[in-house]
């Protein structure tokens, strides 16, 4: 495969899509799905065959706001439909070509306007399964510029200067993780894509993979060039048996057209992929243990140093990186550093993308550029809270986040803003939440999660977090006492500080920012017997002697 | 060093030619404990002492290690599971959307706890740690079909209709 050849598949791709008139999308994800677009798909290709006009019907990835589910876009008019039922393929296809159907037509400009949108650039307008789709959008040939156009140096010092940082949550510096492991020396180097999205209420990665896997494929293939690696896996939770899908499709469709395999691209260049299914543990979101795993074992994670990228996987120096990581890197190889890092703020630079989720207008996937405020998230992107409930806070970061309160709203969105207000970026959850959801509930939610995915190998995280969650029943059953909140501080002090692993040394982070700016919740629990957002069962309030 | 020979199959029984060829694939290497014990459950729906027992040996994996993992990941599952299969989703936004309601009504109504499968193995009930439909929360998934919005009365009507099939 060389450029002209890629052009040619481009190309072809343009002649056989210029047939049609017009192209029907549905949106073909998880939530789409689970509303009825596969039926749907079927009765809007039955009507254009019917109608003899010249309509391809093609199935795509995650178009984003799914509470409007299931999303038809119609091109080259670009005119989106929402809640389309299958019995409403006829009037679409017989709109083609007219006006619009108004019942159905939906005006998000608001929605996607305030966007930016890279990682998921094709996410929604290509067919995932089909590699010739991803190509005729300029796939594969950021691969084929850095095989043949830079040294792997050349593509770490561009991604130095890219200044991309880690998008599972923690934000280490992308190129500084490549140098690491290129500079390392090993005969058998691995690449490892985490695909593990343990973190409840995200699926940015999901949806990445199941909407445009060769995205993936090109990150990893490209990050195995720069470091001089091999081998690579892919870690995918068994949960996502559609990713594992279009991932196991994408894998034989990139084989086949030379993509993986030996002498990528007729280059001296070999490297393959294997696809590796976790198995529900959260933990194993965290580098060693999702190695562990790997290798067939319990995801007990190790201490660190050694780092995997010095001794990983078997032994050997691995490049680990999370799905949206990799999935960045094919552009910014494609139209340069500078490009990138023109997105963004400070130390922040590029997009994020974010699982807007609970207690919002529009929930879905949104692409934002780093230093946008929560407010602008929120209120503009989202829609704001529904239903004329007030909004309460916004949990970013999952089981090791934070919950951010009303009056933190124009904090701008940079790994360092959301770490000094008590949350971390994360891997992408926001979930948000009204005044019907009880603070204190919410923290024992997280630590109940954490204690039972604690994997139990260090005592602060194993025993630390089922203290916390014996104390915080105690108070949403209103059995709590002033003492108790101390009490709080201290352990989650100690299990910050002495957890082996970032799962202990994160799981306070929801106490401790519901006690920073919703204590008086606990302290209503505690004095008042009383639960303000009406979540807790507390019995009537009993007369407590001295 | 003689050459290991792996153990017979249990019994013939289509289904252990299908994890004798995972294990084969990833020729026999210890490594592939985890992909094995995935076509043991999606072949018989769990992991008996038999078939544990049957990976072990033939990957040369101590038992207390092939138990250790099968116990540690929460997808793996030590008991039969029942003819319908209800997960109720109580990851964070469908925890916030009122999740845990509707397992605490499915729960009342089956008259059994998350977990557990009914004294007729019709249903068993159990609960996911976020399936990645969030927007669409709350989540139940039935016999692998994941509906979102879900109210009690939903959940009551899908339970009462596996039982009148």
């Amino acid at each position: 495969m060389n450029i002209e050849e890629l052009e040619q598949i481009a190309v072809n791709v343009r002649q056989e899509n210029e047939k049609y008139d017009y192209e029907v999308n549905v949106c073909m994800d998880l939530a789409c799905v689970s509303q009825g677009s596969d039926q749907l798909r079927e009765a809007l290709a039955k009507a254009a065959e019917a109608s003899g006009k010249r309509v391809l019907v093609r199935r795509t990835g995650c178009m984003g706001p799914c509470s409007s589910g299931p999303l038809v876009r119609v091109d080259p008019e670009e005119v989106l439909y929402r809640r389309v039922k299958a019995s409403d393929a006829g009037a679409i296809v017989a709109s083609l070509g007219d006006e619009p159907v108004p019942s159905l037509q939906c005006d998000l400009r608001e929605h996607f306007d305030r966007q930016m949108r890279v990682v998921l650039e094709n996410a929604g307008h290509i067919d995932p399964e089909k590699i010739d789709d991803y190509i005729a959008r300029d796939g594969y040939k950021a691969l084929l510029k850095a095989l043949t156009e830079m040294t792997p140096n050349d593509v770490i010092q561009l991604l130095t200067e890219s200044e991309l940082r880690g998008r599972g949550g923690a934000g280490y510096p992308t190129g500084l993780k490549w140098g690491t492991v290129a500079k390392a020396g090993s005969d058998l180097k691995y690449v490892v894509c985490n695909g593990d999205e343990g973190d409840p209420g995200a699926f940015m990665d999901r949806s990445v993979m199941e909407g445009d896997p060769h995205r993936v494929l090109e990150g990893m293939a490209i990050a195995a060039y720069a470091v001089g690696a091999s081998k690579g896996y892919i870690y995918v939770r068994a949960e996502y048996p559609v990713a594992v899908d279009r991932l196991t499709t994408g894998l034989r469709e990139a084989r086949r057209k030379g993509f993986l395999g030996n002498n990528i691209c007729n280059t001296h260049f070999s490297f393959d992929i294997e696809i590796r299914l976790g198995a529900g543990a959260f933990v194993c979101g965290e580098e060693t243990a999702l190695l562990a795993s790997i290798e067939g074992r319990r995801g007990n994670p190790k201490p660190r140093p050694p780092y995997p990228a010095l001794s990983g996987l078997w032994g050997k120096p691995t490049l680990i990186n999370n799905v949206e990581t990799l999935a960045n890197i094919a552009p910014i190889v494609r139209k340069g550093s500078e490009w990138y890092s023109s997105m963004g703020v400070g130390r922040s630079k590029g997009t994020k993308v974010f699982a807007l989720t609970g207690k919002i207008a529009n929930t879905g996937l949104v692409e934002v550029p780093m230093g946008i405020t929560l407010r602008q998230i929120i209120e503009g992107i989202g829609g704001g809270v529904p239903d004329g409930h007030s909004f309460k806070a916004v949990q970013t970061g999952g089981p090791s986040g934070g919950c951010i309160p009303n009056e933190l709203l124009d904090l701008q969105v940079t790994y360092e803003s959301l770490v000094q207000a008590g949350s971390i970026m994360g891997s992408g959850g926001m979930i948000v939440m009204d005044d019907t959801s009880c603070m204190v509930n919410v923290a024992r939610f997280f630590i109940e999660f954490c204690m039972s995915e604690s994997c139990g190998k260090c005592i602060p995280c194993r025993a630390g977090t089922a203290q916390m969650f014996t104390i915080l029943t105690r108070i949403c059953s209103g059995q709590g006492h002033m003492d108790d909140l101390d009490l709080l501080v201290d352990l989650c002090g100690t299990i910050k500080e002495t957890s082996l692993c970032g799962l202990g040394q994160t799981a306070p982070n929801p106490v401790l920012s519901t006690l920073r700016y919703f204590r008086t919740e606990y302290v209503e629990h505690i004095l008042n017997k009383r639960c303000p957002a009406g979540v807790c069962a507390i019995e009537a309030p009993v007369e407590v002697l001295a | 060093m003689s050459a290991f020979t792996p153990p017979a199959l249990p019994s013939d029984d289509k289904r252990w030619k299908i994890v004798n060829g995972t294990m084969r694939k990833n020729g026999f290497a210890r490594y592939a404990l985890i992909e094995t014990l995935h076509t043991v459950q999606s072949s018989f729906g769990y992991l008996d002492d038999d078939a544990i027992r049957f990976v072990a040996l033939s990957l040369r994996v101590p038992l207390s290690q092939a138990y250790g993992v099968a116990t540690f990941y929460h997808y793996f599952s030590l008991k039969p599971p029942g003819k319908h299969t209800m997960t109720i989703c109580l990851g964070t936004a469908c925890y916030i959307k009122g999740s845990a309601k509707l397992m605490a009504e499915a729960e009342t109504h089956l008259g059994i706890a998350q977990g557990e499968t009914t004294k007729d193995k019709l249903i068993g009930l159990v609960q996911a740690r976020c399936v990645g439909a969030c927007s669409r929360a709350p989540v139940v998934v039935s016999d692998g079909e994941v509906a979102g919005e879900m109210t009690g009365e939903q959940v009551i009507e899908q339970l009462e209709r596996w039982v009148a099939e």
